[in-house]
C-alpha cells in the first residue's frame, strides 16, 4: 500500500474518533526513537503504582536509559497522581517538561492534561471520557477499559486493582515494548509469593495488548527499540540506596519517627537488617532499630547511642529537622558523632509534604542555637546515596559530630536507574576511641585537649573497665577535661577548636565532580538532584545556543578549594538552587570573598516538582542575554 | 626505739575491693542543705554497698537542679547530661548500644513532670532497664522559683501565688502506664531511701523513684506541700524496707506472716515488713488505689508502691546479640561482598 496510515481508521462500532495523523499541525515528520516522555493520570489508591513500575521496568529491561517520576499528593486515597517515564537514548534521566504520550485515567485531571500536551502528542484514555472531543491536534486512543478488565477478572472485587494493567499492554503495542519483558518485570514486581496476582494482572495486560493491537494498526511517532545501555544496572529508588549504604557502613542503632519523604528509608533498612544483619550462629540481632515517639526522642536515642559506641543514625525530612535543632546543637557541642538522613521535602511548615526541594540547606547548615555548623553530603544518584552513606559514619565517627545525608524526595522515593553498587573496599574506621589497655599506658586522658592538632579529642566509651575512662558529658560549657566552666577562656578555646575542627574536615569531605567546557566563561555550581538537570542544561546550551558552561557538583558542605578555584577561573558562576531564597549561594557568601560573590548569579526553581533542564537553559539564556 | 610499728588500719572496701571514695564524684555546687545532696549520698552508699563496678554503669540527666548531681557522686562512671526534659532518649539509644550498661538517670520535677512528661511517658511505656529518679522539689530552682508541674493545687510559692492547678503524680503514671519498679521517698528519709535505691539496682526493668527533695531556698516555707515540715507531718511510711543482696544469706529469724519478701531479677531479696495496713506492693491495682486513697486524704505515701521483676524490658524484646552492638567488630556488622552481590542481581 502506497499510504500508510500511522494507525487504523475508526471501525464502524468503535466509539473512535481520531484525526487522520497527516491532517495535524506542527507534526515532524521525523519518527522520535528512545528519546521521549509517558505520562500516566491517575487516582491515588488506584493500584497503579504496580502498572507504572511495570512499565519502567519493562523499558529499562530493553536495555533503554530510563527514569520515572512519581508526582502523588500527601494523601492514600482518591487524589491525583502523576507518573512520568522519560526515555532518553542520551541517558538524560531528569524530568522532561513536555510531555509527547499520556495515559489519562483520572476524569477529575484528564481534560486539563490533553490541554497541556504539545500538539503531535498520543493520549490513550478511558473511553467514557470522551476526550477526543477536546482538541484535533493530538492523537487518540480510547479504551474501554471496564469493558476489557471483566471478562479477564471475574472478581468485580479486584477489577478495580488490575483495571490499571490493561493500558500497559496498549502502551506495550502502542510504543513497541516486548510484551516478553512486561511479563518479566510483571513476575520481578510480584514475586514468586504471589503467582496469582501475577497471573490474574498478566491476563489484564494482554487484554490491553490485543486490543490494541485489533484496534489501532499503526505506528505511532514515538517508539521504543532495544539498546545496550543498562546491563548490569539495576533499578532502586535513593532512600533503598541509604539504607543499603547504612547496613554496610556497620550502623547498629536506628532511631526513626516516620515522615515523609524519608519513611521508606528506615522501612527498608528493616527488611534488609533482617535479611543480612542477623547473627549467622544465634539468629540474634546486631542491630536495634527503634520508632521513637517523634523526632525529638529519635535525634536523642541517636545520639545517646553514639555516645555509647554505635554507629547510630536517624532519618527524616524537614520539620524532623526543625524539631532536632535543640538535640543537634548537643550533638555539636558535645562532639557526639551520628548520621542524620535529611530526605527534603517542600516547606515551610507542612508545606507539601509529597513534593521535592532543596530547601533545608541553611537551616540544617546552621543548625540550633549558638555558633554551630555542621558537615552535609549530598549525593546525586543512588550510587552516590548507598556510597556516601558508608562516607558519613566513618566521618562522624572521625570528626565526632552529627553528620547530614541531604537527599530530597526526588532522589528519595523515586525509582532511578543506577549502576550496580561498589563493595566498601576500606575497612570500618571507629576513629579515636580509646580503650582500657590504651589508658593504661598514657595514664589518663583529657576528653576534648586538641592532641593531634585536626581538632578532634579522644573519646572513651561508657563501660570502658579502667579508673581513667570516666568523664562527663554536657552541652553547658566545659574545658578540654570534659568539667564544667563558665571561664571566657576555656569557652573560646573550645568554640575557636570547633571551628578549627570544621576547618579541617574542608580536606577531607568528598570532593567536587567537575566538568569543565572548553572556553567556557560561566560555569555551574549546582548539589543533588539538580545534576540530572544541570548536565542536560549544559547540552541544551551548547547546542542550541552556542554557550559552553562549565559545571561543578558539590558533594559536601564545607566548600572545599576546588569550589573557590572554580569561581576564580569563570567570569560567572550560576548557582542552582531548588529553593526560594538561594540557599546555597547563601551558604557561598558566608564565607567567600566579596570578588567571587561578585561573579556568583541565581538559578532557581521552588515549584516542588523535580528540576528540568529547559527551566535552567531558559533562566541562562535570559540572564546572559541571548 | 621500738622495733615493731603498728599497721596502718585496713582501709574498709566493699566486696568487690573498694573504698566509699571510689563512688563519690565531685563536689557539689547546690545550696546547702538541698534535698538533692543527701540523695547523692545516698546513691554513693547504695552502690558501694552493693558493690556495683562503677565502670559499668552509666549516669544520665536532663537540665535542671537535679540533673547537676549526676556529677556528684559515681565519678568513676561516664555521665552525660543532655537537653531539658530529653534524657529518657539520651538513656534508651546509650542502653540500646550496650545492654550491658547499668542505667542511672537523675531528673527533677519540672525535668520529668513539665517539659519532659512525652519522653518520661515513652520511657515508662517501653520499661527501659534503668533507674530513674525524680528529685521532686515542686519548683524550679535554677530559674529561682517557679511552680512545676509536681507542684500541689492551693500550694504556694514564696511570693505568695498560689498553685490553681491539680499535680501531675509522677508514681500513678509510672504505674499506671508500664514501670515494674515504682517507689516513692523523701531525702530525708536515709534508710527507706537506700533500700528503695539498692532495690532498684536489683530490679531488671524500669525503677521510678519519686523523692520528695525539699528546695530550701525557694519551696522550704510555710504554704509549700514540698518543705521539711510538711513533709514532718504529712509523709505516711508504708511499710519498713530491708534489701538483702544476692551475696548475703537471708537470716531466717523473722516471724512467719509479718514480712513479705520479693525474690529480684539478681536473686536478691526486697523483705517488706508490715506497718498500720496490709500492703502487697506486686498488686498493681492495689497501688493504684492506695495512692487515690492518699491523695484524698492529703498524705505523703512513701515506700515501694509496685514492684514486678519479671516482666522483660524492651531491651529484651529487641533480641540483641549478648554483648555490646555498638562495638561489634565489623566481621559482624559489614555483611558479605556476596550479600551485596545478591542483593544488585536482586534489584537487576
Amino acid at each position: 500500500m502506497g499510504h500508510t496510515p500511522r494507525y487504523k481508521e475508526p471501525q464502524p462500532m468503535s466509539t473512535l474518533e481520531v484525526s487522520p495523523a497527516d491532517s495535524l499541525p506542527g507534526q515532524p515528520s521525523h519518527s522520535v526513537t528512545n528519546d521521549f516522555s509517558i505520562q500516566v493520570a491517575t487516582v491515588n489508591g488506584s493500584g497503579s503504582q504496580t502498572a507504572n513500575s511495570v512499565l519502567l521496568r519493562a523499558i529499562f529491561q530493553m536495555g533503554i536509559p530510563v527514569s520515572g517520576k512519581n508526582m502523588f499528593p500527601s494523601n492514600i486515597a482518591g487524589l491525583p497522581t502523576w507518573f512520568t517515564i522519560r526515555v532518553s537514548k542520551y541517558g538524560y534521566i531528569g524530568r522532561r517538561k513536555e510531555i509527547d504520550f499520556l495515559v489519562a485515567m483520572n476524569p477529575e485531571t484528564a481534560r486539563e492534561d490533553v490541554m497541556k500536551l504539545d500538539s503531535g502528542a498520543a493520549v490513550v484514555y478511558d473511553e467514557p471520557l470522551k476526550l477526543n472531543e477536546l482538541r484535533s491536534d493530538v492523537h487518540f486512543f480510547p479504551i474501554p477499559f471496564d469493558k476489557l478488565v471483566a471478562p479477564v477478572c471475574p472478581d468485580a472485587k479486584l477489577r478495580k486493582l488490575v483495571r490499571n494493567m490493561i493500558y500497559d499492554g496498549v502502551v506495550a503495542k502502542l510504543l513497541g515494548i516486548e510484551m516478553e519483558e512486561i511479563h518479566k518485570a510483571l513476575l520481578k514486581q510480584f514475586g514468586t509469593k504471589k503467582a496469582k496476582a501475577a497471573e490474574l494482572n498478566w491476563g489484564a495486560c494482554q487484554a490491553g495488548f490485543e486490543y490494541a493491537t485489533k484496534t489501532f494498526t499503526g505506528r505511532l511517532r514515538f517508539n521504543l527499540e532495544r539498546m545496550n545501555e543498562t546491563a548490569g544496572k539495576i533499578i532502586i529508588d535513593g532512600n533503598a540506596a541509604c539504607a543499603l549504604g547504612c547496613m554496610f557502613a556497620g550502623c547498629t542503632v536506628v532511631t526513626w519517627y516516620p515522615i515523609t519523604p524519608s519513611s521508606s528509608l528506615v522501612e527498608t533498612m528493616i527488611g534488609y537488617m533482617k535479611r543480612f544483619r542477623l547473627d549467622p550462629e544465634t539468629g540474634k540481632a546486631t542491630f536495634a532499630i527503634v520508632q521513637a515517639e517523634d523526632e525529638l526522642a529519635s535525634i536523642g536515642m541517636a545520639l545517646g547511642a553514639g555516645w555509647a559506641g554505635a554507629r547510630s543514625m536517624t532519618a527524616t525530612a524537614g520539620p524532623g529537622i526543625s524539631l532536632m535543632s535543640e538535640f543537634i546543637g548537643l550533638g555539636y557541642y558535645a562532639e557526639r558523632p551520628t548520621v542524620v538522613f535529611n530526605v527534603e521535602r517542600v516547606g515551610p511548615s507542612t508545606g507539601l509534604p509529597t513534593r521535592t526541594a532543596q530547601s533545608d540547606l541553611i537551616s540544617t547548615a546552621l543548625l540550633s542555637h549558638g555558633d554551630t555548623k555542621h558537615p552535609m553530603f549530598f549525593p546525586a544518584s543512588p550510587a552516590e546515596c548507598f556510597s556516601m552513606s558508608i562516607d558519613a559514619f566513618e566521618f562522624a565517627e572521625k570528626f565526632q559530630t552529627p553528620v547530614f545525608v541531604m537527599t530530597d524526595l526526588d532522589l528519595g522515593m523515586n525509582n532511578w536507574t543506577s549502576d550496580a553498587f561498589a563493595y566498601p573496599e576500606k575497612p570500618i574506621d571507629r576513629g579515636k576511641v580509646l580503650s582500657a589497655e590504651d589508658l593504661e599506658k598514657l595514664g589518663g586522658f583529657a576528653r576534648y585537649r586538641d592532641v593531634d592538632g585536626d581538632g578532634v579529642g579522644y573519646r572513651t566509651l561508657p563501660g570502658t573497665n579502667h579508673p581513667a575512662a570516666s568523664y562527663f558529658t554536657r552541652g553547658s560549657g566545659h574545658n578540654d577535661k570534659a568539667q564544667y566552666t563558665e571561664r571566657e577562656d576555656d569557652y573560646v578555646n573550645n568554640m575557636d577548636r570547633l571551628a578549627h575542627k570544621f576547618e579541617v574536615m574542608r580536606q577531607f569531605v568528598p570532593v567536587p565532580v567537575i566538568q569543565e567546557a572548553k572556553g567556557a566563561s560561566i560555569g555551574f555550581i549546582a548539589i543533588g538532584t539538580s545534576d540530572c538537570a544541570v548536565r542536560e542544561s549544559c547540552d541544551q546550551l551548547r547546542d542550541e545556543y552556542r554557550i559552553a558552561a562549565s559545571y561543578l557538583r558539590l558533594k559536601a558542605y564545607p566548600f572545599t578549594n576546588d569550589m573557590l578555584e572554580f569561581i576564580r577561573r569563570h567570569d560567572r558562576v550560576y548557582v542552582v538552587d531548588q529553593n526560594r531564597d538561594a540557599q546555597l549561594l547563601g551558604l557561598m557568601r558566608l564565607e567567600l570573598d566579596a570578588d567571587l560573590i561578585a561573579k556568583l548569579r541565581s538559578v532557581r526553581y521552588y515549584g516542588g516538582l523535580p528540576l528540568d533542564a529547559r527551566t535552567v537553559t531558559d533562566d541562562i539564556v535570559k540572564q546572559e542575554g541571548k | 626505739m621500738s622495733t615493731t610499728t603498728t599497721p596502718p588500719p585496713a582501709k574498709k572496701v566493699n566486696h568487690i575491693g573498694l573504698e566509699v571514695i571510689n563512688y563519690k564524684g565531685s563536689k557539689t555546687t547546690l545550696c546547702a542543705g538541698c534535698g538533692h545532696n543527701s540523695i547523692s549520698e545516698r546513691v554513693i552508699e547504695a552502690f558501694y554497698e552493693l558493690g556495683v563496678e562503677p565502670w559499668t554503669v552509666a549516669k544520665f540527666s536532663g537540665i535542671g537542679c537535679s540533673s547537676k548531681s549526676p556529677a556528684y557522686f559515681l565519678g568513676l562512671s561516664h555521665g552525660f547530661n543532655g537537653v531539658h526534659g530529653r534524657m529518657p532518649a539520651i538513656a534508651t539509644g546509650a542502653l540500646l548500644a550496650n545492654s550491658t550498661l547499668m542505667g542511672i538517670g537523675v531528673s527533677g520535677d519540672g525535668d520529668t513532670a513539665s517539659i519532659g512528661l512525652g519522653q518520661f511517658m515513652h520511657m515508662v511505656r517501653r520499661n527501659i532497664p534503668l533507674i530513674y529518679i525524680i528529685e521532686d522539689n515542686g519548683v524550679y530552682g535554677l530559674t529561682k522559683g517557679q511552680f512545676s508541674a509536681t507542684a500541689n493545687i492551693g500550694s504556694t510559692l514564696k511570693t505568695g501565688t498560689v498553685n490553681d492547678l491539680p499535680p501531675f503524680d509522677c508514681c500513678a503514671l509510672a504505674l499506671k502506664w508500664g514501670a515494674t519498679f515504682v517507689a516513692r521517698s523523701f531525702s530525708g528519709d536515709k534508710r527507706q531511701l537506700q533500700a528503695i535505691l539498692k532495690t532498684a539496682i536489683a530490679h531488671r526493668g524500669l525503677s521510678v523513684i519519686d523523692v520528695i527533695s525539699p528546695c530550701v531556698t525557694f519551696n522550704d516555707h510555710v504554704g509549700s506541700t514540698k518543705s521539711y515540715s510538711y513533709m514532718k507531718e504529712h509523709e505516711t511510711v508504708l511499710h519498713e524496707l530491708d534489701f538483702v543482696p544476692h551475696f548475703q544469706e537471708i537470716a531466717v529469724d523473722i516471724p512467719e506472716g509479718e514480712v513479705m519478701d520479693v525474690e529480684m531479677h539478681d536473686g536478691s531479696h526486697l523483705r517488706i515488713r508490715k506497718l498500720d495496713r496490709d500492703y502487697d506492693p506486686t498488686n498493681r491495682l492495689a497501688a493504684g488505689a492506695i495512692l487515690e486513697e492518699a491523695e484524698a486524704k492529703g498524705e505523703v505515701l512513701t515506700g515501694v508502691l509496685y514492684v514486678n521483676p519479671l516482666k522483660p524490658t524492651f531491651i529484651e524484646q529487641l533480641n540483641l546479640v549478648d554483648v555490646p552492638i555498638g562495638t561489634l567488630p565489623e566481621s559482624k556488622i559489614r555483611p558479605s561482598r556476596e550479600v551485596l552481590e545478591q542483593i544488585m542481581e536482586e534489584l537487576r
